[in-house]
């Protein structure tokens, strides 16, 4: 089974996909969900089966398929996944039927000045958005990896700029520029690996693996990384790249912040360690100090701009700006356990952060308002809702039990062998993560309930601040009984509850399918996967 | 320490844990259709965790080494780290399963009958069954990381118990108070933890026990800070304290159960099993003394100044955790000590609790204690259930407290020296607070003039009710004499703390019960004096010294938290939040700008964007491809 060009399939499927739904008459929306959703079931399906022949003490990169593209530059269109990129691709598996899924209902309004549009064009999206997601986690090329990382800015400028919030177009705008700036800078640091490759090896070449080999003066090793690493930087924030993601995460429709903050901003972290390590391993242990630097500080930075925010998808993004710090500080400690924590967090953000942008959405569509002081009192009319709103925003706080308990302990308990100080101020994030849910927690849904939640007529006026969001979902009824969650809503945040709790309490076999990848990426980064922690003094037990 | 694994009933003490998250589960996932009988199915639960509980400590008690360790599944493995789900059945878990699924069996009894016109009861089952079973993981686990889990899950319990009428603002502030000042304990627990790792390699207490010894000094002490700053954060210790008593707008068996029984007492249980540590460092023994002894006076001080009957209680259970952690700061000679007042005062004090439930549920929930009086006729068995509490407390010869207090009390004076009297004055002043606070809510409760508001009418609990605080009081009674003289606790914990040594008496024992016993006497003779032989008045007078008013406010507790960390913490989310608005994204967008030549290119862009966009792939495009030609030529 492991001869079937899975990776291939990944990429194909959606776009093909993508192509039927646009090709298909605007008036067609239940085939067209329907589709959509087969689709991205069929991902699924594929991502599952390919983990399933995937061999975690096999090859480093196993599914590969390499097809000669660009002969004479050496460029191919080589696939092939570790550990790491793996678990990424199951989780875009699983979030994109959920984010179509959440959007089954909505209606795409005109906003007037482009014309009527169509939620098959939202789908249509989404679909290539996933294709291009699962290529740039897949290549095995460098350059290919370029050409995905910037053509996966396509879909979702449109999903942003089309269908998103009353400042889309600004938001769509600021998002493209700077991961079109990150993605030129990179693009420089890719064309500058080719020509030590090329001096190196008497042949240019852009493949992964031989670019590893390479010996580069430690000088050079600086200055390419430095292009790669502004690049991801401005894709998983650091602080001070962050200030696109706020506006984007608050534009964008929810289902395409699930995915912008859950999957596509990862390449930044996945792109640490997968390129910044291992092609460049003096600079990145050189370079360490400054990246640590800027980790902690947005955890601490971003956690307490989080709190003093008023609008609910600013403040989720900011909550994922202060995580990418973590993920940061635990890839550029050097540690097996750090890192492994890394990587699972990667996936653990994806599922609790997209399962809290979702409930901010249902709460959205109630109200009407992305504004806190808009509601209160709201558990008391939806009951379910605050249950579910509750679990995702404890797994944002890494409370034990949820699945991001685990990766916040592995990355900081990983860490602070080797980075002491940053770990102890980070490890401080973690009171101030408990405020930022907590007081939003309390502000939407506790104290007595507000009476405009059940009012329909007050809905569409209250959002403030001009036309309203393109996606609209149809109002529930003014009983109580409706305000609750709906059968269908029910069963979009059901996979991602389950994954929450499920792996929180088990996490084990993700830790083993992503170990032997992180010890790879460690020992190309010259540590010693066995050694990152000190020996006991009476011999380990 | 030697762990056996386990055999026989023991291998299957997970489903101690088991029982009651099941019962959480199908409580909260079983939605409506539960209603019906959810609070008997959550009751059922904590009840067969406490037969099987008993079962399993009768087999411990039949083991050579009275250890049982049940390895689950790995919960994390990876790198040098490797964290097991286990438990450990021990004799110092086993008491504090028996008092968990004890008590807390009594208090969801009583909770049928308290909740029962709450449209919500089944809510309440379901979250006080996830707070006995995060509890007894807190307990059982065999690993810090599996105590952390339960430690957080318990915090997770207390939020969501204290918010149970979430619709009540205060209630919802007080639940994320003390979830907040829970987790700035729980980064001292966590660092601690990770501290471990770092220098053992390893978080299960087998291993982090047998090693300790070998490290520096420095080191050791670090850890028992950091361990005790965790253990600050979850008793309610100074300078942590203030979260407690605003607890109490939970339901009354919530505070029963959570924040006078077991969850408070876990900073006690976290520092006793973590004994070996301590062991090698005097200085962190020394800074838990002094948080035991501070604490144990500023609980007792505010205690004599409120009106409301359970934050005069929730005080008391400050102060009472002071004495705990008093006795488990002593060292060997205190460990046993401690745990048995622990267990000794779960008894009293979940009694006065249900008492004080008692009162409030015949006062239409009033809890202000100005506006009780006389109620010993109108609820007799509350009276003398509650009486007995009281006298356990204080330290009555023969009941409960007097013989686990005495026993700290007498361990503190034999430390000797200036340290010993230092530390051995402030308990026995604490104890004749202690009575003196008790004496005035028994007076302003139970006697004097009816002072009830209109419309009032006292009627006894129903049955239901009235049970559990029975055999709870009888506990109040018997606990002391049981876990001191007729069943040593400090034998049945030898496995875990080893052999005390016989400590050379400093003051004569007889000396020092007959001294405490005066004070006790001095401190109700003031509470008569000073409340019983005087009218009380409706409203707290307003005249009153310096250090009442400092008493009424908590000691200036919030105001000092208020102070230093939530307003500057306020103006600093603020002036973050407006230079991230104005200051970061301005610069980075002028600098985008000024590469750009112009800040109208991007508004230019806005409009006609997909133009730009081509033209900016294009350009990338010619750029890519020239550069690869330019190198290949080259």
């Amino acid at each position: 089974m492991s001869d079937f060009p899975f990776l291939l399939a990944m990429i194909v499927v959606p776009a093909v996909g993508a192509a039927v739904l646009a090709a298909l008459p605007p008036t067609r929306q239940a085939l067209a969900r329907q589709l959509a959703m087969a689709v991205s079931l069929l991902v699924l399906l594929l991502a599952v089966l390919a983990t399933v022949a995937f061999d975690p003490a096999g090859d480093r990169f196993q599914l590969t398929t390499s097809v000669t593209w660009i002969a004479d530059f050496g460029v191919s269109f080589a696939l092939g996944v570790d550990g790491i990129a793996l678990v990424m691709l199951l989780l875009i598996g699983v979030l994109v039927p959920v984010v179509i899924g959440a959007s089954w209902d909505e209606q795409a309004e005109s906003d007037g000045k482009r014309g009527p549009r169509s939620m098959r064009t939202y789908w249509a999206w989404l679909l290539l958005l996933e294709s291009m997601m699962v290529g740039v986690f897949a290549a095995t090329d460098v350059f290919l990896f370029y050409v995905f990382f910037e053509a996966m800015l396509i879909p979702m400028y449109f999903l942003i700029g089309s269908f998103g919030g009353p400042n889309r177009q600004y938001a769509a705008v600021k998002f493209f520029l700077y991961s079109l700036l990150g993605g030129l800078v990179m693009l420089a640091s890719v064309i500058g690996l080719y020509v030590v490759s090329n001096s190196q090896l008497g042949q240019g070449t852009f493949a992964f693996d031989a670019l590893r080999q390479l010996d580069i003066d430690p000088n050079v090793q600086k200055l390419l990384f430095l292009g790669f690493f502004v690049a991801f930087a401005i894709k998983a924030p650091l602080v001070p790249l962050h200030t696109w993601l706020p506006d984007a995460g608050a534009e964008a429709p929810v289902g395409s912040a699930v995915l912008l903050v859950g999957v596509l901003d990862k390449v930044g972290t996945f792109g640490f360690l997968r390129y910044c390590l291992p092609l460049f391993p003096d600079a990145s242990r050189d370079l360490a100090p400054l990246v640590l630097v800027l980790a902690v500080i947005g955890v601490l930075y971003a956690a307490l701009v989080a709190m003093g925010q008023s609008d609910m998808k600013r403040l989720v993004s900011y909550t994922s700006i202060a995580h990418f710090g973590f993920i940061a500080l635990g890839i550029f400690a050097f540690s097996t356990e750090a890192a492994t924590g890394a990587v699972l967090y990667m996936v653990n953000h994806g599922i609790a952060t997209g399962l809290l942008f979702l409930a901010v959405g249902m709460v959205i569509t109630r109200g009407g308002s992305r504004q806190i002081r808009d509601y209160g009192g709201l558990a008391a009319k939806a009951p379910l809702l605050a249950g579910v709103f509750l679990l995702a925003g404890l797994a944002s706080l890494a409370l034990p039990g949820t699945n991001s308990f685990v990766s916040e302990f592995l990355v900081l308990i990983g860490s602070f062998p080797r980075e002491p100080v940053f770990t102890v101020l980070a490890t401080v994030g973690i009171v101030l993560a408990a405020l930022y849910v907590l007081l939003m927690y309390q502000r939407v849904f506790h104290g007595p309930p507000r009476e405009v939640l059940g009012d329909a007529e007050a809905q569409p006026e209250a959002t403030g601040g001009g036309s309203t969001a393109v996606l609209t979902a149809p109002a529930p009824a003014r009983t109580s009984r409706v305000l609750d969650l709906s059968r269908r809503e029910l069963a979009v945040v059901a996979p991602l509850v389950a994954l929450v709790i499920g792996l929180g309490v088990y996490p084990q076999p993700l830790i083993d399918l992503i170990d032997p990848a992180v010890q790879a990426t460690m020992s190309d980064v010259g540590v010693d996967p066995g050694g990152s922690a000190p020996e006991a003094p009476g011999g380990t037990d | 320490m030697e762990t056996l694994p386990a055999t026989g009933l023991l291998s299957a003490s997970w489903l101690l844990i088991a029982l009651p998250l099941a019962g959480a589960a199908v409580l909260l996932l079983g939605g409506r259709r539960t209603d019906r009988w959810g609070h008997l199915l959550g009751t059922g639960t904590v009840v067969a965790a406490f037969a099987l509980g008993l079962a399993c400590t009768v087999q411990l008690a039949g083991l050579d080494e009275r250890s049982a360790d049940v390895d689950l599944f790995t919960f994390i493995s990876t790198g040098n780290l490797d964290v097991g789900a286990g438990l450990l059945f021990d004799p110092l878990s086993a008491v504090f399963v028996l008092l968990i699924t004890g008590v807390g069996a009594l208090i969801h009894v009583y909770s049928i009958g308290y909740m029962a016109h709450d449209p919500a009861r089944r809510r309440f089952f379901a979250y006080l069954n996830l707070f006995v079973a995060a509890m007894l993981l807190l307990v059982l686990g065999n690993s810090y990381v599996a105590l952390y889990v339960g430690w957080e899950g318990v915090g997770l319990a207390s939020y969501l118990l204290i918010a149970f009428w979430y619709t009540r603002p205060a209630a919802a502030t007080a639940a994320k108070k003390a979830f907040i000042m829970n987790r700035v304990g729980d980064v001292g627990l966590a660092l601690a933890i990770f501290l471990m790792f770092a220098q053992l390699g390893t978080t299960s207490y087998a291993g982090v026990f047998g090693e300790v010894g070998l490290l520096a000094g420095g080191t050791v002490t670090a850890m028992g800070l950091l361990l005790l700053l965790g253990a600050c954060g979850k008793s309610g210790q100074f300078p942590l304290q203030a979260w407690l008593p605003d607890a109490m707008e939970g339901p009354t068996p919530v505070s029963a159960l959570i924040h006078a029984a077991t969850m408070v007492t876990a900073g006690v249980y976290l520092i006793a099993r973590s004994a070996p540590v301590f062991d090698e460092t005097p200085t962190a023994r020394t800074v838990v003394l002094v948080v035991g002894a501070i604490t144990l006076m500023i609980g007792a001080i505010v205690g004599c100044a409120y009106d409301d009957i359970k934050k005069v209680l929730a005080y008391s259970t400050v102060s009472q955790i002071g004495y705990m952690f008093l006795a488990v700061g002593l060292g060997p000679v205190g460990y046993a000590a401690g745990i048995a007042h622990l267990l000794a005062h779960g008894f009293f004090k979940a009694g006065l609790f249900l008492g004080a439930g008692s009162v409030m549920h015949a006062m239409n929930d009033q809890v202000d204690m100005r506006r009780y009086g006389g109620l010993a006729k109108k609820l007799p068995v509350t009276f003398v259930t509650f009486g007995l509490g009281y006298l356990a407390l204080i330290g009555f010869p023969l009941l409960s407290g007097w013989w686990t207090k005495d026993a700290i009390i007498e361990a503190a004076l034999d430390r000797g020296g200036a340290s010993g009297w230092l530390l051995g004055g402030v308990a026995v002043l604490g104890a004749g607070l202690t009575a003196f606070y008790m004496t005035r809510l028994m007076l302003m409760t139970f006697f004097g003039r009816a002072r009830w508001e209109e419309g009032v009418h006292p009627h006894e609990s129903p049955p239901v009710m009235t049970a559990p605080m029975v055999v709870l009081a009888v506990g109040s009674v018997l606990a002391g004499f049981l876990l001191v003289q007729a069943f040593p606790l400090q034998a049945w914990l030898e496995p875990v703390f080893g052999e005390p040594e016989e400590a050379a008496h400093v003051v004569a024992p007889v000396t020092v019960g007959l001294v405490v016993f005066l004070v006790m006497a001095l401190g109700i003779g003031a509470a008569w004096l000073f409340v019983g032989r005087r009218e009380v008045p409706t409203t707290a007078p307003a005249r009153v010294s310096p250090v009442v008013v400092a008493a009424r406010r908590g000691l200036y507790a919030d105001a000092v938290n208020e102070s230093l960390f939530m307003r500057p913490g306020m103006w600093l989310t603020r002036a973050l939040v407006w230079l991230d608005n104005r200051g970061v994204d301005g610069v980075v967008n002028g600098t985008a700008a000024a590469l750009g030549g112009s800040s109208s290119r991007l508004g230019r862009a806005q409009t006609g964007f997909v133009r730009s966009y081509a033209l900016g792939m294009l350009g990338g495009a010619v750029l890519v491809a020239g550069a690869l030609v330019a190198v290949t030529t080259a």
